[in-house]
């Protein structure tokens, strides 16, 4: 089992920070939970990730380990005697690495996209796209559960945490833009899956309500227009 | 039990030579099929069907896609000769981390060097050196990425360097005179059987570059 001090930065709104967190307390690991503010980058960051300057940074025995899904792994390798998280087959492995690959790289950024792009009629064209990767992630969910609960079976895993630390965004865009991205009518499987994965022991009091994460966004986005006058 | 391995691929791709690296590492017998990216085959829809490239791994009639993701899957399925990742926890997360650096950053970073105008092609070299320095960095004075023998980074990044003299020739530069390091590196990798074998005759490359310049109406 690994010892040595666990600490995490972040921020709690960080969906990729949310990962890392759920993943420790699969494994029973308390991390002491450090504090970045998302305007001034600490001197402990950008010593710990020079590369990308960005959270979360794990520091395990002082040691950085940076990118969510790499961490992931990490948290996987180091403490193999609690409940894994990604499976122990190696093409059940491979299946769930592309999947996370793809809601890293096409999905997750048309969300953003939306996010940012301006009017009902841009913002539906970028909708159209994500609507087609749901339809995908639908059918990819119903084949890798094998007609169990999450994507890793009868216990939440890598997939489940990667797609679902995401939701919480998902939702809050859903709210200040009035408009759904995730069609309960199109992805039956995942709408029960989502219900099923908020509130499941580890990750409840993880993933923050989409209330206060359009409450932060306001927020956040009133500061920068005030700075940058 | 024998196994059936296919590889999808095309000549010309890093991410294929990759595959072809991990393959030959594990001393694997596969059947090897060249792609044509302007009429792809049927196999390759089937087996690919939301990205639609190449490489693509088929074992045992099952597809695995996305080259990083495939050499893992060697790894772990042939795990009884010549690992490619580290057994240490934290130096698999630094191979990961640094194998993700050169997806992010090297493919689209050379890419530029042959696409771009005129007025951009000093900034474009620019931008590429400075990825190439920061991977130098990380190299330090190891012989390898994977330390003392060559493992998962090196064989991530190793393809590219048989794009060199194309990225060279559109970009009216040296490498080399910027990065010997790094070409001292990449050298010492070729010295491998399995690297030398697996990566495509540059010549080739830069004529295939001329080619795809012509089709996009760049040149």
């Amino acid at each position: 089992m690994a010892t040595g001090s666990v600490k995490l930065l972040g921020v709690w709104a960080s969906p990729f920070v949310n990962r890392v967190e759920i993943a420790l307390k699969m494994k029973s690991v308390e991390p002491e939970f450090i504090l970045e503010t998302t305007l001034n980058k600490s001197e402990l960051l950008l010593k710990s990730n020079p590369v990308y300057k960005k959270i979360p940074v794990l520091l395990h025995d002082e040691k950085p380990i940076c990118e969510s899904l790499v961490i992931l792994q990490y948290i996987d390798d180091s403490w193999p005697n609690g409940p894994s998280i990604l499976p122990s087959d190696p093409y059940d492995r491979a299946i769930a690495r592309f999947w996370a690959s793809y809601i890293d790289e096409k999905w997750y950024p048309l969300v953003v996209e939306f996010m940012k792009a301006k009017g009902k009629e841009e913002k539906a064209v970028v909708l159209e796209k994500i609507s087609e990767g749901n339809l995908l992630l639908e059918e990819a969910f119903i084949k890798i559960n094998k007609g169990k609960s999450f994507f890793g079976g009868d216990r939440i895993g890598y997939l489940d945490i990667v797609l679902g630390s995401l939701l919480g965004w998902v939702k809050a865009i859903e709210m200040m833009d009035e408009m759904k991205i995730l069609d309960e009518t199109k992805m039956p499987s995942l709408a029960e899956w989502d219900k099923r994965f908020c509130s499941d022991n580890v990750v409840k009091d993880i993933i923050p309500q989409p209330e206060k994460l359009a409450e932060i966004h306001r927020k956040f986005h009133q500061m920068k227009k005030a700075t940058s006058n | 039990m024998s196994d059936q391995v296919v590889l999808l691929g095309t000549h010309v791709s890093m991410f294929a030579m990759r595959v072809k690296i991990a393959l030959a590492e594990k001393g694997i017998q596969y059947e090897y099929k060249e792609e044509n990216l302007m009429n792809k085959s049927p196999l390759l829809l089937q087996m690919n069907p939301i990205h639609k490239k190449i490489p693509v791994l088929i074992h045992n009639g099952k597809p695995v896609c996305e080259s990083l993701i495939i050499v893992e899957y060697i790894d772990e399925v042939w795990k009884d000769k010549s690992p490619l990742l580290p057994s240490d926890p934290y130096k698999r997360a630094q191979a990961r981390f640094w194998a993700d650096y050169v997806d992010k950053k090297i493919y689209d970073g050379g890419k530029k060097i042959w696409t771009t105008k005129e007025e951009d092609q000093e900034a474009a070299n620019k931008e590429f050196i400075e990825y190439l320095k920061v991977l130098e960095g990380e190299l330090g004075d190891k012989p390898y990425f994977g330390g003392e023998s060559f493992g998962f980074v090196d064989m991530a990044l190793i393809p590219y360097y048989s794009w060199f003299p194309a990225y060279e020739k559109f970009g009216k530069f040296s490498i080399e005179a910027v990065c010997p390091k790094f070409v001292a590196w990449a050298k010492r990798c070729m010295q491998k059987e399995s690297v030398s074998k697996s990566l495509y005759d540059p010549d080739k490359i830069s004529d295939f570059v001329v080619m795809l310049r012509q089709r996009l109406g760049i040149a």
